[in-house]
């Protein structure tokens, strides 16, 4: 009966400018966590009927909430019409998800002609030393950059990332995707294509445009860091 | 110790038998002891090609069922003295009647006894694929200057090049018709060795003599003045490691070269 000794020892409330955020103990039982957290937010926070939500953020500290933990709090802070939560932080994620994290930032390369058939995927950018041949596929869940011909198919952003770019050197592709945006083969440019192209998402289409553009709309590729 | 070569191009009728027929045919001529393996069972036409059709007794699938010995289904091409011969394709079973393990280890015993195997390939990617590439060393892909074909070798050049201990595989442009090239109706040599990026080992004119010859059992190899000829016998002779220049068209006559340079972009 701990929680009966040190009352209101394992949730703390803080109130900012934005709305609250508790912050709950990571070295008691979550069985306890949620109790008093449900005692809490019943016996203190009796709002007024009609006024607008509050916005909660929820820290755990060094605890690491299952699905099964995680929506068992959620359900407790909604079932408090009053709130609305932001958003729960942790200071730990799982192995699993540190690796696809890792991933999802890494770039694979590699030298290679992508043939009739062939499908490469990788989870985050893809650096492919080589060409796309019709018939081919490569996909990333971030951005694509080719050495060579795109003829195939590319699939930048796999996963949902829709500021994922396409670049190529010479850019033919069978058709291109972003997310979910869809390009069939762009119309034959009457005049040669001169220099490298890449393919983005603006205003919910697929644009492509000269290399050169992305260094303005694409910032956050730039991951060089000091002066120049 | 020979050594297996497998002619192969994912899509039909491009030239395949055609090719192993004159490849062995002229590696013989060349002095190699050659024995010539079709491995499209159920449509074999190596052995009409050859001219060797009615002397058939028994055939690859009677090999590696063990109905008889190698040396007894073997046919030999007497226009050669012992240098070249013909493991027949089975006309009436289907192609599950072979397995790649099976493949492997005839080949292998083949090897023993002659300098080049050369195995014709049915078309596809199927078992019959599996079969004809299972116990060979290097690969020929063979395509013609047509989108759909050279598609369908790109696909082949995929799968081959995850064959475990085959060498990179060689391509043979086939059925060349210098005038459409010319006039931009068809893929010049260019655009398809950029596409495939694979070696160029030969270029074929298109030439109705070829099929007047496979039609009577001569391959066109054994003319020596035959342009389709010429260039048969000198991939044989790259095969051999020589290193004969690759001209657009191996033949034409001289001017005309020069002129059909331009086309090709060769420099
Ligand atoms: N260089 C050439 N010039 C003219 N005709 C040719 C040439 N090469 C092949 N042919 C003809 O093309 C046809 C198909 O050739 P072939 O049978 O060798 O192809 P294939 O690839 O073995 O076909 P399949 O896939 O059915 O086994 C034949 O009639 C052959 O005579
Ligand atoms: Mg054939």
């Amino acid at each position: 009966m701990s929680n009966k000794l040190l009352p209101n020892a394992n949730v703390i409330i803080k109130g900012t400018k934005e709305g609250l955020t508790l912050h709950l103990d990571d070295s008691c039982s979550f069985d306890m966590l949620l109790e008093e957290l449900e005692a809490k937010l019943s016996a203190n926070m009796k709002a007024p009927e009609n006024k607008p939500s509050i916005s909660v953020r929820v820290h755990t500290g060094y605890r690491y909430l299952t699905e099964q933990q995680e929506s068992r709090l959620r359900d407790i802070i909604a079932a408090k019409k009053t709130f609305k939560i932001e958003g729960i932080q942790s200071n730990v994620i799982t192995i699993d998800e540190a690796k696809s994290q890792r991933e999802a930032s890494e770039i694979t390369s590699m030298a290679a002609v992508i043939r009739s058939g062939q499908v490469i995927e990788v989870p985050g950018d893809l650096l492919l030393i080589g060409d796309v041949n019709p018939g081919g596929q490569v996909s990333a869940g971030g951005n694509i950059f080719i050495l060579g011909a795109l003829k195939g198919i590319a699939h930048a952003g796999k996963y949902g990332k829709l500021d994922s770019v396409i670049a190529a050197s010479v850019m033919k592709p069978s058709q291109i995707r972003i997310g979910d945006y869809l390009n069939g083969a762009p119309e034959p440019n009457s005049e040669e294509q001169s220099g490298m192209e890449c393919a983005y998402v603006d205003n919910g289409q697929i644009i492509i445009d000269r290399l050169q553009i992305l260094k303005r709309i694409r910032p956050n590729l730039n991951r060089f860091e000091g002066g120049f | 110790m020979g050594e297996a070569i497998v002619i192969t191009s994912g899509k039909g009728g491009v030239g395949k038998t055609t090719t192993s027929a004159n490849l062995g045919t002229s590696l013989a001529i060349l002095g190699k002891k050659v024995c010539l393996v079709d491995t499209d069972i159920g449509l074999r036409n190596l052995d009409v090609v050859m001219g060797l059709e009615n002397r058939i007794i028994y055939d690859l699938v009677d090999v590696v069922e063990g109905r008889c010995k190698t040396h007894q289904a073997l046919v030999k091409d007497k226009r050669f003295d012992d240098l070249l011969y013909l493991l027949p394709a089975a006309q009436t079973s289907d192609k599950n009647a072979v397995t790649p393990e099976q493949m492997h280890k005839l080949i292998g015993d083949l090897k023993q006894d002659y300098d080049y195997i050369i195995i014709d390939c049915p078309a596809g990617i199927e078992q019959g694929y599996k079969n004809a590439v299972a116990g060979a060393d290097k690969a020929i892909v063979v395509t013609t200057p047509e989108v759909s074909a050279v598609r369908d070798a790109d696909r082949i050049i995929g799968l081959l090049e995850k064959e475990e201990g085959m060498e990179a595989p060689k391509l043979v442009i086939n059925r060349i018709r210098s005038h459409m090239v010319k006039n931009g109706e068809m893929l010049d040599i260019d655009d398809i060795t950029t596409h495939l990026s694979i070696d160029l080992i030969g270029i074929v004119v298109d030439d109705d003599q070829v099929i007047k010859a496979s039609n009577q059992g001569e391959p066109i190899a054994l003319d020596p003045n035959n342009r389709a000829s010429v260039a048969y016998r000198n991939i044989a002779r790259r095969i051999l490691g020589e290193s004969i220049p690759l001209k657009p068209l191996d033949e034409e006559p001289k001017g005309l070269v020069a002129k059909l340079k331009k086309f090709f972009g060769v420099r």
